[in-house]
């Protein structure tokens, strides 16, 4: 009985851990195995190189591709950092009923089990040449030929983005609002706060959990994302995962692993730098 | 500011919201209404009448490529994905209610899982049946890959769950003579069931519409999302919509019946009461 209290733990985690090991540490392993293969048009050869890592650092497309998509994830961060604070916001401090909030919630959240492949599809009628968007202000006489750019631009990749993934930012930071204490909120009232002064000076800071959370989200997404680059962009814009999966339908293997490695690199310096402002343990 | 009348800045916030709403699910009803575009109708509006046209069409094979058999594919995969994601996080929950050797590593872990961008998970899984000289399939590979998504999810509620669960029931269980089974069938499960639905809803649905991690482990038979993009490119009537709006209805249906299972095992514990500690 003894014996196996102290090891049902390890039995009830093994699955857990079996499936980790399996599909996301030897994985990754591979990856950086192979970056160091050779290969030519039929096959990879193992071997020790660091050819693809040359190639890939010694040339300026990879440079402004990694620009590209950092400009991409700062531009996201920022729209949903803002968008997603008003919301929770809101939902937090002006909806009064639990019920409602609990509604309100809900009706954000429900998008986020649906299918995004889908949810960027659906953009297409509304920003098209002949869209919606260009139909309503062509009528409304604000232009006179449709807007080229609401398609198959970079303005189209962050709106999807921003469409996709302000929610990850609007939960965890709603997360840290509820469990604010309001006692705080009256004693800033009667210190003589203004509502924006307790906005920026009480709410804010005691948000940052939240909005750390949101943002490892947000920007792991979009520096890893390639689906939305190649169909919101009709093939015009490039992300750092797009020109590995471009590698990869060529077969070039440790071309895209090597790439793969860089990538994985600098989305863990980013999360690091993000992680010194929460504990997330002590955020469950 | 919580307090009083409501004041301008709630009905600028307020507008904000509805603003917020109308684009969240304005151009999913866009295409909704558009799926029922008449035979002759063009991927954009006007609508040139209102059929069923290219629901039909959808059913047809040849016209739209394998949608019948992805949607098979991507549903027993979503279902497989939740039966082990609930089985797998409820048990590692379990665990970490007690420290042992190697929890902070799983638990890093499970935030890496998180964290690496699913395209290098694909990737890896991908290279590494490669290496192995294995066929990725749906329901291997991908199968595998889904669940390094869907399990960091489960782990994290679990943990939330357990955070916050009274450990004095459990105690009078123990107390009453349970054994630690039937603890955990009659005590713990009746309790966290709601959450477990919550465990669920994360695993069918993630896995159901995901894409870049089947990209490269799927093998030679699509899931729906890999099929829905690979028509993106090359089909250009709004055949496209109706498959986009059976999809999101699907997943809805799969949310209510979240919902309605959630709010069902609520009214019936404020009926009943708990019924832990009936166990004979």
């Amino acid at each position: 009985m003894n014996r196996f209290k102290n090891w049902a733990p390890y039995l009830q985690v093994t699955p857990l851990a079996l499936v980790f090991l399996v599909f996301l540490v030897i994985p990754i392993a591979t990856i950086v195995v192979v970056s160091f293969f050779d290969y030519n048009t039929a096959q990879i050869i193992p071997a020790f190189l660091r050819q693809n890592y040359e190639e890939l650092l010694t040339s300026p497309v990879t440079w402004q591709t990694y620009l590209q998509t950092v400009e991409f994830a700062a531009i996201t961060w920022l729209l949903t950092f803002v968008i997603g604070f008003t919301i929770a916001y809101f939902l937090a401090f002006y909806v009064r009923s639990t019920t409602w909030q609990t509604v309100l919630f809900l009706v954000c959240t429900i998008p986020f089990w649906t299918s995004n492949v889908i949810r960027m599809i659906s953009w297409i009628p509304f920003l098209g040449r002949n869209g919606l968007a260009n139909m309503t202000l062509m009528q409304l006489g604000l232009i006179h030929q449709p807007l080229e750019f609401l398609l198959y631009s970079n303005f189209s990749v962050v709106l999807v983005y921003v469409h996709l993934y302000t929610l990850f930012m609007v939960v965890p930071i709603f997360n840290s609002m509820m469990r604010i204490d309001r006692s705080l909120l009256e004693a800033a009232l009667d210190a003589g706060a203004s509502g924006w002064q307790t906005l920026v000076n009480v709410i804010l800071p005691l948000c940052k959990p939240g909005i750390a959370i949101g943002s490892i989200f947000v920007v792991t997404i979009v520096m890893g994302d390639f689906v939305t680059v190649r169909m919101m962009s009709g093939g015009l814009s490039a992300s750092v995962a797009l020109m590995m999966a471009n590698a990869m339908s060529l077969l070039q293997y440790p071309a895209a692993a090597a790439n793969a490695v860089i990538l994985l690199i600098v989305v863990l310096m980013i999360v690091a730098a993000m992680m010194r402002v929460v504990d997330i343990r002590k955020e469950l | 500011m919580t307090n009083g009348r409501r004041g301008p800045v709630f009905w600028l916030l307020a507008a904000f919201f509805a603003l917020f709403v109308l684009f969240l699910y304005g151009p999913t009803i866009t295409i909704l209404i558009l799926s029922f575009q008449g035979p002759s109708g063009q991927l954009t509006f006007p609508m040139t009448g209102f059929s069923l046209h290219w629901f039909a069409n959808l059913f047809e094979p040849q016209m739209v490529g394998d949608f019948a058999g992805s949607l098979r594919r991507s549903l027993i995969l979503g279902l497989a994905v939740m039966i082990v994601t609930v089985v797998f996080s409820f048990s590692a929950g379990l665990a970490f209610r007690r420290r042992f050797v190697g929890s902070n590593v799983i638990f890093y872990l499970a935030i890496a899982s998180l964290i690496v961008p699913s395209i290098l998970i694909s990737l890896g899984i991908g290279l590494l049946f490669r290496v192995l000289e294995i066929d990725p399939a749906w329901y291997s590979s991908a199968f595998g890959a889904h669940l390094t998504w869907t399990l960091p999810f489960g782990l994290l509620i679990m943990f939330a769950v357990f955070n916050r669960f009274d450990h004095r029931y459990e105690e009078a269980a123990r107390d009453l003579g349970a054994t630690p089974w039937q603890t955990v069938r009659h005590v713990i499960l009746p309790i966290i069931a709601p959450s477990l639905i919550g465990v669920g809803l994360f695993g069918f649905t993630l896995s159901y519409d995901e894409y870049a991690r089947s990209l490269y482990t799927a093998g030679s038979f699509n899931t729906l999302p890999l099929e829905i993009y690979g028509m993106t490119t090359n089909v250009t009537t709004p055949v496209l919509y109706a498959l986009g709006s059976v999809t999101t209805g699907l997943s809805f249906l799969v949310i209510a019946i979240a919902l309605v299972s959630f709010t069902w095992i609520r009214r019936r514990r404020e009926r009943h009461g708990s019924d832990a500690g009936k166990a004979a």
